[in-house]
């Protein structure tokens, strides 16, 4: 059974994203004055193909421990549905 | 041992690779190998160089992939048994990334890629790779990176204190850490950290490219040559 696995890496709130700032700066620019903040993270969409939920769960955790984040500066979260 | 075997590893997207052998072969009784990354094989290899560039187009996260090259394996093994493995640039990302050093780099702070000459002083001149350098020398060497705002959490930081792993900090040219001096914002102007054994170092800013006199500086040449030294002791 495949499941997609959209996953979500985030800089941590503690780690200045430069990118989002320069995001913000510029919808001020554009007079979006009510804009407070912009972050921009990485969104992956992977296709795991496991028996159960829970299996693709265990593996979809794995690659972003092991490579998808960088657990020193990066969150992430992992949201499955069957395809 | 009559010839010392300095190791360049190449991964896709390197870019300083040659400049690393270029300045390690500039010195007499010095081998160089070019080592592919989809090899397992470290050449006899004394000391290994991981340069700088863009490994697999830095996607994901600068050195994110490079980590998981079958070279690497045999990278990590070498470091554990005490060997010399310097990162330059792109490198310090990689070494950063499989675990053989503590923290990351993040985006410079002022959004910019920084591409200048810089000073930085010498915080551990008591290495294999900084012992011809004089205690809290001024070094001038040139960056070139949009990544390299070292962060670690503030434990980590304590801790690389504490175990003198701070082997470099931008300064003025006169060897001051100020705020100013620190171009893209790491955490205690941290340049350039080794691991608690001291024969793994990593640094943002360029040896290679600082030593020759033609390149405007000869300051780097000094780690290529104690390291050289050192296997020879």
């Amino acid at each position: 059974m495949a499941y997609k696995a959209k996953i979500r890496v985030t800089l941590r709130p503690s780690i200045l994203d430069v990118q989002g700032k320069a995001v913000e700066h510029a919808l001020d620019n554009l007079g979006y004055s009510t804009v407070e903040s912009a972050r921009i993270g990485k969104y992956i969409e992977v296709i795991i193909d496991e028996e159960s939920v829970a299996d693709a769960e265990r593996v979809a955790l794995e690659i972003c421990q092991k490579l998808l984040a960088n657990p020193v500066m990066e969150d992430y979260s992992i949201e499955l549905e069957s395809t | 041992m009559d010839t010392v075997t300095i190791g360049v590893v190449v991964f896709p997207g390197s870019n300083c690779d040659h400049d690393t052998e270029y300045a390690a072969a500039s010195f007499s009784n010095v081998t160089t190998r070019m080592l592919w990354h989809k090899e397992h094989d470290l050449q006899g290899s004394d000391v290994v160089i991981l340069p700088g560039g863009f490994s697999y187009g830095d996607y994901l996260r600068a050195g994110s992939i490079a980590k998981f090259s079958p070279i690497m394996q045999e990278v990590v093994a070498f470091a554990e048994k005490g060997r010399p493995v310097l990162g330059i640039c792109n490198g310090f990302q990689v070494l950063l990334e499989c675990g053989l050093l503590e923290g990351a780099l993040s985006r410079n702070k002022d959004k910019k890629f920084i591409c200048r000459q810089m000073h930085l002083r010498v915080e551990n001149n008591r290495t294999m790779f900084t012992s011809l350098y004089g205690e809290h020398e001024v070094l001038t060497l040139p960056v070139a990176h949009g990544e390299g705002n070292y962060y670690a959490p503030e434990k980590t930081i304590e801790s690389l204190e504490e175990h003198d792993q701070v082997v470099f900090r931008y300064c003025d040219p006169f060897g001051s850490v100020t705020e100013e001096a620190n171009l893209n914002g790491s955490v205690s102007s941290i340049a350039g950290i080794a691991n608690r054994e001291k024969n793994v170092l990593g640094l943002m800013p360029h040896p290679e490219r600082a030593s020759d006199f033609l390149l405007g500086s000869n300051d780097g040449s000094k780690m290529f040559r104690g390291l050289i030294e050192y296997v020879f002791r």
